[in-house]
């Protein structure tokens, strides 16, 4: 990303405000960090200098705590439970309404949800991968989906180097981070001082070159590189390949999925903090006067009872079935819809599931020629 | 980003009951009509297709169509009243309406298969996709070889149209094969699996081809008794059934493997599938 940039400029730490406020001024709403129930959400910064310093996570197998980086920074924390993926594909989105009129003939709207321009600081590789993998989902050329297309437009990136990423980060073995290198508007490498600054698109050049940034020392932009190549280096993570395709639909009927199936609730967390997860439910929201009904697609999960459900029996009727879904959706048969594996190394599903299964632990087990029955 | 998208792309359209039969205690045919005529003008389906069904204020339901494309005026349904939706769908009259999207998905591959011999294996209520390949080719009937129909049921009162399986068992170059795994008093056909059948089957495996619909077990015994018999593999196909909810390959409750059902189905080549129904659950 920094590498051989002409074009980086250095932003100093205490002109950051000066960024948001270039955003506020073309009218994006600003999303930064905030913390709320113990963990690192997007929330509306109220000004542009709202943007907290020192927060910092420890994340492990179940486990996700809020702590103080030493440092102060503005970007030591690694992910919360979610960053962008709510903000394109909708945890609920009114797709249609029908209305029964006077003559009693059935009518159908469609509904356009209100799109506000948003501008999301602080977003990390991991789910810039993860976006482009729900666009290529909900953007497929011969059925693109509207309600997405709208959101996504309306998103401007400002993404952000991980220097320190978690303990349940992978993301270097996906090849997703932790460096972002495509899809984000603007791109922040944070150093001691300041941070790294470049364009990644021409709306981010604008607003950069609106800003008179000095341009990056090649100390800076060396500094940078250093520090993404040490993030990679520090993640203990890994998964034993990118693409696991035939390793896992061999592996089928391994024993290590009834291990599994032991120990998982079945909670669906996992799919809800991923972020390439699309399944959704479509369902109908009735209108107390009974003229009137709405249909609503709300986030599913494939651990749920309904998500396989057939009249009178269920494809997947138990755990092992459901996390083998799962599993092989994400990391085997994503490659033949598309093109690749769907798991980014973000670590959320690792790090929110209550009884800390581990995804890369799980994979090892089960590629693992040995072990096979 | 610019994707042209529009919000109605998936809008359902007003559709009126023109006629509703009772077939069996829990199956119903109803015979729609969309109420904006040109639309109505404009509707074509190939067998093998399905609509998303909608009734107000429950939800929708993804049902196979059951009539001859090349009838304009009508697009049927044979349904069974399972779920909510479908027992809501049961209540309605002549003269009500609902709202229908569609068609959508890969219907069979029909003028491919002109010349072959016709090997048809349904089981249950998986007649219905496929009764309607049995009239789409008993129009055209010169186009196509010897037609074998190979149904089974659970029990014999899930037998629906019943007359029409005895005339098509008169017809010639023509073979009806019906079996109940429990018999019933007056029970015509045999009592026992409908892969029992299979021997008396009469195709040539070197130029027929074979189209299944029904529970996937049963499909399974079946795929293996016809390759068993020397009928290639990428001469099967079958037609699948799963949870759909958008029928455009987006909510993702239909997958199969890599494959979204609702659009690159429900009508697969056995080879496609069949590593994938070894396994129970995927």
């Amino acid at each position: 990303m920094f590498c051989g940039s002409d074009h980086a400029g250095f932003l100093p730490h205490e002109q950051l405000s000066s960024l948001v406020a270039s955003l506020m001024a073309l009218r994006y709403r600003c999303l930064g960090p905030a913390v709320e129930n113990g963990a690192i959400v997007m929330r509306e910064l109220s000004a542009p200098d709202a943007l907290p310093r020192g927060l910092q996570t420890v994340q492990a197998p179940g486990r996700y705590q809020l702590t103080q980086d030493p440092h102060n920074r503005y970007f030591a924390w690694t992910n919360g439970p979610q960053a962008i993926k709510p903000h394109a594909f909708a945890p609920e989105e009114s797709l249609w309404r029908a209305e029964r009129n006077e003559q009693g003939r059935l009518q159908f709207k469609a509904v356009e949800p209100e799109a506000p321009a948003l501008a999301l600081i602080g977003v990390r590789a991991c789910d810039l991968a993860a976006l482009a993998l729900q666009d290529a989902h909900f953007l497929r050329e011969t059925q693109p989906d509207a309600h997405y297309a709208k959101r996504r437009a309306q998103l401007f990136l400002v993404a952000v180097q991980c220097a320190e990423p978690g303990a349940t980060c992978f993301c270097a073995s996906t090849g997703d981070g932790p460096t972002p290198h495509a899809g984000y508007d603007i791109a922040l490498a944070e150093l001691p001082d300041g941070f790294v600054t470049v364009a990644g698109s021409p709306r981010g050049a604008e607003v950069l070159k609106s800003m008179n940034l000095q341009p990056a020392t090649p100390n800076q932009i060396e500094a940078a590189e250093q520090q993404g190549q040490t993030a990679a280096d520090s993640q203990k993570r890994r998964l034993p390949g990118r693409n696991l395709r035939d390793a896992l639909m061999s592996s089928l009927e391994h024993p290590e999925w009834d291990k599994v199936a032991a120990r998982c609730l079945a909670c669906g967390n996992c799919t809800a903090v991923c972020p390439t997860c699309f399944c959704h439910a479509e369902v109908d929201e009735p209108g107390l006067g009974g003229h009137e009904t709405g249909h609503v697609r709300v986030w599913d999960s494939c651990f749920g009872e309904s998500h396989g459900h057939l009249h009178g029996f269920n494809v997947r009727p138990d755990t092992r079935s459901r996390y083998r879904q799962w599993l092989i959706h994400k990391l085997a048969t994503w490659h033949d819809q598309y093109g690749r594996s769907g798991c980014v190394g973000c670590g959320r599903c690792i790090s929110w599931c209550p009884v800390g299964i581990d995804l890369t632990e799980e994979v090892a087990v089960l590629v693992s020629s040995e072990e096979q029955p | 980003m610019n994707v042209p998208a529009a919000f109605d792309a998936c809008l359902p359209m007003e559709a009126m009951v023109v006629e509703r039969t009772q077939e069996s205690p829990t199956i119903f045919t109803l015979q729609l009509r969309l109420n904006d005529a040109a639309a109505q003008a404009a509707y074509r389906f190939k067998p093998g297709q399905f609509n998303m069904l909608y009734l107000v204020g429950v939800g929708e339901v993804a049902i196979s169509i059951m009539s001859d494309p090349e009838d304009l005026h009508w697009i049927g349904h044979t349904i069974r009243a399972q779920g909510r939706v479908t027992q809501g769908l049961a209540a309605l009259k002549p003269g009500d309406s609902l709202g229908l999207r569609g068609p959508y998905g890969r219907g069979w591959p029909l003028q491919e298969m002109e010349g072959r011999d016709i090997v048809l294996v349904m089981g249950g209520l998986g007649c219905a996709p496929t009764v309607s390949v049995i009239h789409y080719i008993l129009r055209r009937r010169s186009r196509y070889g010897k037609l074998t129909i190979v149904q089974g049921v659970k029990h014999a009162k899930d037998m629906i149209w019943r007359e029409q399986y005895a005339r098509w068992a008169t017809l010639p170059d023509t073979q009806v094969l019906v079996a109940s795994d429990e018999g019933a008093a007056l029970w015509p056909w045999h009592v026992g699996r409908a892969t029992d059948l299979f021997t008396q089957a009469r195709f040539n495996p070197d130029y027929a081809v074979a189209m299944m619909c029904g529970p996937e077990g049963m499909m399974r015994a079946a795929a293996e008794i016809l390759t068993g018999r020397g009928l290639p593999e990428a001469q099967i196909y079958l037609s699948m059934e799963r949870n759909m909810q958008c029928a455009v390959g987006r909510c993702g409750h239909c997958q199969l493997g890599g494959l979204f059902v609702c659009q690159d189905g429900p009508v697969f080549n056995w080879g496609q599938v069949k590593s994938l129904l070894e396994h129970r659950g995927v």
